[in-house]
């Protein structure tokens, strides 16, 4: 537990220190008047400026650049960016965000650009105040007018900020985890309780000599466990599609119109990513039930399994998979309980491998837990409380 | 007299402690034969690895010819196990947990196991009531049903009226006798040694995991030049 929260210090520690930096942009100033000068000028004292030209048919070599340079957006000015505020209409700037992830420490980067660019509307507000224009105090007070475009995991999503991508997409992995908690603290407690109570009741001995194979009895409290997570999981299957529907249909962020929805099939995956969790959540509780000494010592054991569940929770709301140092994306892999949380929002972007291949790694981690589970109820373990070599090699 | 479990030169170690040296011994079938000895002696031990709770550190274990080391799933078909300190599903009706243990078994008799053990129990209309309202003599009566309901092979009983009052303990001596008239081997181990010179055909006295005496009730009896069992059991320990 401490060389996981150490790994994680170490790596928000980094992006601290990596926002420090200036955002690496670049900037195409079409315009050349007295204000998009002011604006660049602006842009090249705040921001590492790594592609710069006054022809917007170089948009695609500045993105092309931004994306080598991992910058961050690309600004366009337009030609009459100046003439419109002069003439009493907000000028128009385009920026092409350059989105990498959707957690909250990803969106810094554009935040930072964002608040250059207000910087930018107030600079020009109040030259304009000091000129004492005429033209008319909306325009005075809102000179710049943002058109927005994002390019994140191979989607071009027109009209929408980073930020707004960020939020909207963080609102579904808080909401996701919780319910693989629920699962897990219910589901879980009872494989745990279970194994507990059959020692506080004195009914594990006899249990163990009846005609039943070890294999039966393990996979006999982990389905009836998974049972109540079933049933669970179907809730959460409902609620969430509910869920997807309700920003299919908000206005500004209708996610379909940009091709973000979740198919029938989708939530298949989802569904046997959160199944193949829950049965290797119940296999890791069955291992702790073993060590469990009474119903008390159970509960206190369920602690490991939300600890779990809770550190890839957070770092996925930090950051994305896609952008998180080499050693945290292991560690996140290597969690189970992290697929099911980063599913929905890998399949909205169409990242099938990393979900087929996070349902892989969870079957086998499943699998390999219950065998290591039957090992140990084929040694003296559970009668004698103690270990013993015979783990691997004995047989009962 | 064929032999229903063979116990040769059987070691039990627990990291550094032996709690079994090297002990044999043989049941006969349709024998009940006596684990007797003081606390510590071994006498639990030995009855878990027949049971297939144990591993063995040493030695061979046979029950009714099946290995218990190779074969455990085939031995746990053949015995009934009756540990000293059981419980049964306190949220449970006394029938109700009988009838959950003979589900484990053929379903064909599931019907007949439950009717055996709701008699052997005897505790007439409480059978219907929740585990947890019975009293410790009353749990002891319907586990000795569980056990010996399933018309077990082998039925290895540790202690088996340990916590009975003398009525109840007599009745269960009296079912086990029973029992073996219907092919039942038993093993038990017991405190009581005028339990064990009334209910066993041999027994076998075990003091720091090794048989110190092995024999009938009468051989030992006389071989010590002893009135009870107890005598013997003093005289060999000492």
């Amino acid at each position: 537990m401490a060389l996981i929260f150490g790994s994680l210090g170490n790596a928000f520690g980094g992006i601290e220190s990596e926002l420090q930096e200036k955002p690496v942009i670049g900037v195409i100033n079409e315009d050349n008047g007295s204000f998009s000068n002011a604006a660049f000028s602006i842009l090249a004292v705040n921001a590492n400026v790594v592609f710069s030209s006054t022809n917007v048919t170089d948009k695609q070599k500045g993105l092309e650049k931004l994306f080598q340079e991992k910058g961050v957006a690309l600004i366009v000015i337009p030609k009459n960016f100046t003439q419109s505020i002069v003439n009493g209409k907000p000028g128009n700037i385009e920026i092409y965000w350059i989105m990498r992830g959707a957690g909250i420490m990803d969106s810094i980067s554009s935040s930072v650009v964002s608040s250059i660019l207000s910087s930018i509307n107030s600079n020009i507000s109040q030259e304009l105040i000091r000129n004492s224009t005429s033209i008319n105090a909306t325009t005075v007070l809102h000179p710049t007018l943002r058109n927005e475009t994002t390019y994140f995991k191979s989607k071009e999503l027109v009209g929408m900020s980073p930020e707004r991508i960020t939020s909207i997409l963080s609102s579904q992995s808080t909401f996701i985890p919780i319910v693989m908690m629920m699962i897990i603290i219910t589901a879980g407690g009872m494989v745990i309780s279970s194994m507990a109570l059959e020692k506080e009741n004195k009914t594990l001995e006899t249990l163990l000599t009846l005609p039943v194979k070890r294999t039966s009895i393990v996979a006999g409290k982990i389905v009836a466990s998974a049972l109540v997570g079933l049933i669970l999981a179907a809730i959460y299957m409902i609620g969430l599609s509910f869920y997807m529907q309700s920003f299919q249909v908000s206005g500004e962020t209708n996610l379909a119109a940009y091709g973000l929805t979740l198919t029938p099939q989708d939530f298949l995956l989802i569904g046997i990513s959160l199944f193949v969790t829950l049965i290797a959540a119940l296999s890791l509780c069955m291992l702790l039930g073993i060590f469990a000494r009474n119903y008390k010592s159970a509960q206190t054991l369920t602690f490991p399994i939300t600890m779990l569940a809770l550190i890839p929770m957070f770092i996925i709301m930090f950051k994305d998979f896609d952008t998180l140092p080499f050693v945290l994306k292991v560690l996140v892999f290597a969690i189970p309980f992290s697929h099911p949380m980063m599913a929905p929002r890998a399949l909205l972007f169409g990242e099938y491998p990393l979900v087929v291949a996070g349902i892989v790694y969870v079957s086998l981690f499943a699998l390999i837990t219950i065998i290591v589970a039957v090992r140990i109820f084929r040694t003296d373990r559970l009668i004698t409380g103690a270990a013993r070599k015979k783990l691997f090699f004995g047989r009962r | 007299m064929k032999e229903a479990i063979k116990v040769r030169e059987l070691v039990k170690r627990y990291d550094s402690i032996e709690a079994v040296k090297k002990i044999s011994f043989t049941v006969n079938e349709g024998e009940i034969f006596g684990l007797i000895g003081p606390n510590g002696a071994g006498k639990t031990t030995t009855l878990r690895i027949l049971s297939t709770l144990l591993t063995i550190t040493s030695g061979a274990v046979e029950v009714m010819g099946y290995d218990v080391g190779r074969e455990p799933d085939e031995v746990r078909k053949i015995i009934s196990y009756l540990p000293e300190d059981a419980g049964a599903y306190k949220n449970l009706t006394g029938k109700g947990y009988l009838q959950f243990i003979a589900n484990f078994f053929n379903p064909r008799e599931n019907k007949s196991m439950v009717e055996k053990g709701v008699a052997i129990a005897a505790l007439g209309d409480r059978i219907n009531d929740r585990i947890d309202t019975y009293s410790k003599g009353m749990k002891r009566r319907l586990l000795v049903g569980r056990a010996l309901m399933t018309n077990p092979k082998v039925a290895i009983l540790d202690e088996p009226t340990s916590g009975l009052d003398v009525s109840n303990a007599q009745e269960i001596r009296r079912i086990i006798r029973e029992i073996t008239k219907q092919g039942t081997t038993v093993l038990l181990s017991s405190h009581n040694m005028l339990e064990v010179e009334f209910l066993c055909d041999r027994i076998a006295l075990i003091n720091e995991g090794v048989i110190v005496e092995e024999g009938t009730p009468e051989e030992l009896m006389k071989k010590h030049s002893a009135e009870n069992i107890e005598e013997v059991f003093m005289r060999v320990v000492e």
